[in-house]
């Protein structure tokens, strides 16, 4: 591609230190991090006080469906990842299909977990049911909306490198929304065993 | 970057994932078992080392300035202690 022949990488720029993606985008993810911990710390010691009624509720919910969201959240990942490294070696047009595999692995995640979501409503279970619920809704529903976001930056990046916009010298957009993704997934990498698993 | 290199990037990519994969499944495995400290350690270590990988090759941060592999990796060593900490406050009642 004529695009390939044109861009030569930088020497310096694979050894010395440096943040994929804007440092703005890092910042914001910092403080989606710092929430996130307040709501998990909050869950831990919240239990802590309230073990029994946490283990009977946590043992209701769909731990399979948590475990294939969690499948599906790396995978969509690991996805992304092949999308960066295509458009780093200026193949990024044709491997803008791996984006596209992430954001069907994120819509699959909205899928099952808004089928976890439907049972959760048909079997009555409401914000005010127990502690256990009103964490296990507005946690998971928080992270939910993040999935949400996260998807509408892929289909933009899918768009961008559809259209040939990123190379190896303009990977800052491409990395910085890579990242925000990765957040998302990586908070779900906790949220899964602490509300699901642990008991 | 060459094409080799490509190459052994995109092999790392797929190794990481089959592991985050392997260790999910060891996870949802796990939670068949009931409770316990032994049980609530393991996992909350797998947890950490899948957000590590995450963290530090999806996310690139092995090739971050140092502050940032502190600020994310301490957030992960962070919130699995506190979680640990919690859970073992839970269990002495």
């Amino acid at each position: 591609m004529l695009a390939t022949s044109f861009h030569t990488p930088k020497p310096s720029s694979r050894t010395s230190p440096h943040l994929a993606g804007d440092l703005a985008i890092w910042i914001f993810i910092l403080a989606e991090l710092g929430a996130f911990a307040v709501f998990f710390g909050a869950y831990a010691f919240t239990r802590a006080k309230h073990v029994a009624d946490f283990n009977t509720a946590q043992l209701a919910l769909n731990r399979d469906a948590g475990a294939l969201n969690t499948l599906l959240l790396l995978t969509a990942s690991a996805f992304v990842v092949r999308a960066v490294q295509g458009a780093q070696m200026g193949s990024g047009i044709r491997d803008a299909r791996w984006m596209l595999g992430a954001i069907a692995c994120g819509m699959a995640f909205l899928i099952v977990k808004g089928g976890e979501y439907s049972a959760a409503f048909d079997a009555g279970i409401s914000l005010s049911s127990s502690i256990f619920h009103m964490f296990y809704l507005s946690l998971t529903f928080f992270h939910f909306m993040h999935v949400i976001l996260g998807l509408v930056i892929l289909a933009v990046l899918w768009n961008g490198l559809r259209l040939g916009r990123y190379g190896v010298n303009n990977m800052n957009r491409l990395e910085s929304g890579a990242a925000y993704w990765h957040m998302v997934d990586m908070v779900w990498l906790i949220l899964f065993p602490l509300i699901y698993v642990i008991h | 970057m060459s094409s080799t290199e490509t190459h052994s990037t995109a092999r790392r990519t797929a190794a990481l994932w089959l592991l985050l994969i392997l260790a999910t499944l060891l996870t949802w495995h796990l939670g068949e078992n009931q409770g316990g400290g032994l049980l609530t350690a393991a996992l909350l270590g797998i947890a950490l080392i899948k957000g590590l990988i995450v963290a530090f090759d999806f996310m690139a941060l092995r090739h971050a300035p140092p502050l940032w592999r502190i600020l994310v990796g301490g957030w992960l060593l962070l919130v699995c202690a506190l979680i640990g900490l919690a859970f073992w406050k839970g269990s002495l009642t």
